[in-house]
């Protein structure tokens, strides 16, 4: 990740070095949003980085996944650009790399703003199995799977990890599985943790999408705020959330956990 | 014995006509299945029946759709309280038939998954029924010699796709139509109901149609009919709302076929019609808050109710169904 920083930096410096190019909304440019996944003020690594939430408990991060999903923008006249739907869907894996820089096609222009969705809007979720293609293709296992088979519908957010303050599971390990998704139900009205993220990017730097160039929003992710919020939640208390009431609050948490550090143009 | 002349008669003309695709019975009312998104072929539909018999779909290739689901059962796994899957680990529910798919509004017994086409999803996965991943299905499907050129034959091109394996085993699955039963004839005017047969229709009229209503013989939505927690404490429905008025409800079955789908409820504890229809009577547990209101006092019924009623379920049995060469392992 330090190696990506760098990258991004002289990445950042070049691009700064280059001629000023006038915007033409006629024709689309590419837009990366970057989603840099940390942990308070430490970057995050699987497996080994030791991290502690608001409830005091240390805990290690296995497995972090989480779809992003209907990207628009806004440019400083107000104009808003939605991302075609079909083209819109992504799923962010800290294990890939490449899973991290979102790209979408956009006009050309200078945006200030950025709206997003943390997970699957419900019409999609309701879609012919044709229309879920790519990463929504509900293909995978159940374990490293971002689907539900015994209850349609996606895993908007996984993450897996081992907190000596979790209780012993069945498999003799201290796991903690967070699988928060529900987009309301189908046919009963259920419990809805899709999630619209609007970052603001005037203070930290717009994003000017130039045909040629490739301006990168930089994102920050802090999983520390899934679990701290409006309600701390507690790895001794909640190891195991997944289709529960209880999912609404890591939701309400971690659709806080999005913060604007810079963009690259 | 007119009758069944008839019958043989339009058994035979099935078999010699070319492949008719789904239809809709005349007493059956519009299926809910989006047709418009999956287009029947004969293709596709033998396909989809390979699919269904075929145990790659399990991640050691040992359990098929068909091994918990036999015809001759009407696709249920017969004498199977909960039904055993790979490496003979135990689920906990009681499989059900496969018939009339076409006109469910959801499936499982929690009513979990809305849609046919994602419906295989989740015995696929399911790590007591098959174990396996939909992605290394496909994988083991592109590398036989035959799968390839049968789905060029049904779609196309070889290309194995989700949507492609989900839409032939539902081409195959909405084919499962049984109507076919005595009930069946008798609706439509080739048969007559015997006198017991009669007085059990009356008696299922008033007392259990509100729930089981003809011709599917399901009003398919989730009541807790006070058969009380299992020793598991399966929540049912509220597994999928986490709804508390949803909680130990279930999907209210299909009557038909009962002849042939015993063990009965969803966790496969009544042995016998017998000992079903005397829950109604006599041992309705009403201490739960989403007991169904219509079964407060249960439902009284004297032996010779039980008798009459009985005789009129034996009506609901389609042989026709459960014998069909088009939908049966060895047709293939």
């Amino acid at each position: 990740m330090k190696y990506t920083l760098l990258i991004l930096a002289i990445v950042a410096f070049s691009a700064c070095s280059k001629d000023t190019v006038t915007p033409d909304s006629t024709k689309t440019g590419t837009l990366s949003i970057q989603f840099d996944n940390i942990a308070g003020d430490k970057n995050l690594q699987l497996g080994t980085g030791v991290y502690t939430n608001a409830a005091g408990e240390k805990f290690s991060v296995d497995l972090l996944k989480y779809f992003i999903s209907n990207i628009s923008v806004k440019n400083s006249n107000g104009e808003t650009y939605t991302v075609p739907q079909d083209s819109s869907y992504f799923l962010v894996s800290e294990e890939d790399g490449t899973s991290q820089f979102v790209k979408v096609h956009v006009p050309e222009g200078e945006y200030t703003s950025l709206t997003f969705i943390l997970g699957v809007d419900s019409l999609r979720s309701t879609m012919d199995i044709s229309k879920r293609t790519g990463v929504l293709d509900p293909s995978a296992g159940m374990d490293d799977g971002m689907y539900w088979g015994w209850n349609s519908g996606y895993i908007f957010f996984k993450m897996e990890g081992t907190s000596d303050a979790a209780p012993i599971d069945a498999s003799g390990q201290h796991k903690f599985r967070y699988h928060i998704g529900g987009f309301g139900g189908y046919n009963a009205v259920t419990f809805n943790n899709i999630k619209t993220i609007t970052v603001d990017l005037t203070a930290a730097g717009t994003a000017k999408v130039v045909d040629g160039r490739i301006p990168n929003i930089h994102l920050m992710a802090d999983i520390l705020k899934a679990f701290n919020g409006t309600t701390n939640i507690s790895l001794a208390a909640w190891s195991t959330i997944m289709v529960s009431e209880y999912s609404i609050n890591v939701a309400n948490n971690y659709q806080k956990m999005f913060t604007h550090d810079h963009t690259e143009n | 014995m007119a009758f069944i002349l008839f019958l043989f008669a339009c058994k035979k003309a099935t078999e010699i006509s070319a492949f008719i695709g789904f239809q809709q019975p005349a007493n059956f009312p519009e299926p809910i299945y989006n047709f418009a998104g999956n287009s029947m072929t004969e293709d596709g539909f033998i396909l989809g029946r390979k699919l269904f018999y075929d145990a790659r779909l399990s991640r050691n290739n040992t359990i098929s759709c068909g091994f918990c689901h036999l015809q001759t059962s009407a696709f249920t796994h017969h004498g199977h309280d909960v039904s055993h899957g790979i490496d003979d680990r135990l689920g906990k529910r009681n499989s059900p038939p496969i018939m009339n798919l076409a006109w469910n509004t959801s499936f499982m017994w929690d009513g979990g998954v809305f849609d046919l086409d994602l419906q295989p999803i989740a015995p696929i996965t399911n790590e007591v029924e098959m174990d396996e991943t939909v992605e290394n299905v496909m994988i083991k499907l592109r590398a036989t010699s035959e799968y390839p050129a049968l789905f060029k034959k049904a779609f196309g091109s070889e290309e194995i796709t989700t949507t492609r394996l989900m839409k032939a085993l539902s081409q195959f699955m909405v084919m499962l139509v049984s109507n076919h039963a005595k009930f069946d004839s008798v609706q439509s005017g080739l048969s007559t109901f015997s006198a017991d047969e009669q007085k059990g229709y009356t008696l299922f009229q008033a007392k259990c149609s509100s729930c089981h209503p003809a011709p599917l013989f399901t009003d398919h939505s989730f009541r807790n009919n006070g058969i009380g927690a299992g020793p598991n404490n399966d929540m049912g429905r509220y597994d999928v709302t986490v709804n508390a008025d949803d909680k130990y409800k279930f999907k209210v079955p299909s009557l038909r076929n009962l002849g042939y789908t015993a063990p009965y409820m969803h966790d496969g504890r009544f042995l016998t019609l017998s000992a079903a229809l005397e829950h109604y009577n006599s041992d309705v547990q009403t201490d739960m808050p989403t007991l169904d209101p219509l079964l407060r006092s249960g439902i009284p019924l004297t032996a010779e109710d039980k008798t009459y009623l009985l005789a009129f379920l034996n009506t609901l049995n389609d042989r026709i169904f459960i014998t069909d060469k088009r939908f049966s392992e060895e047709s293939q």
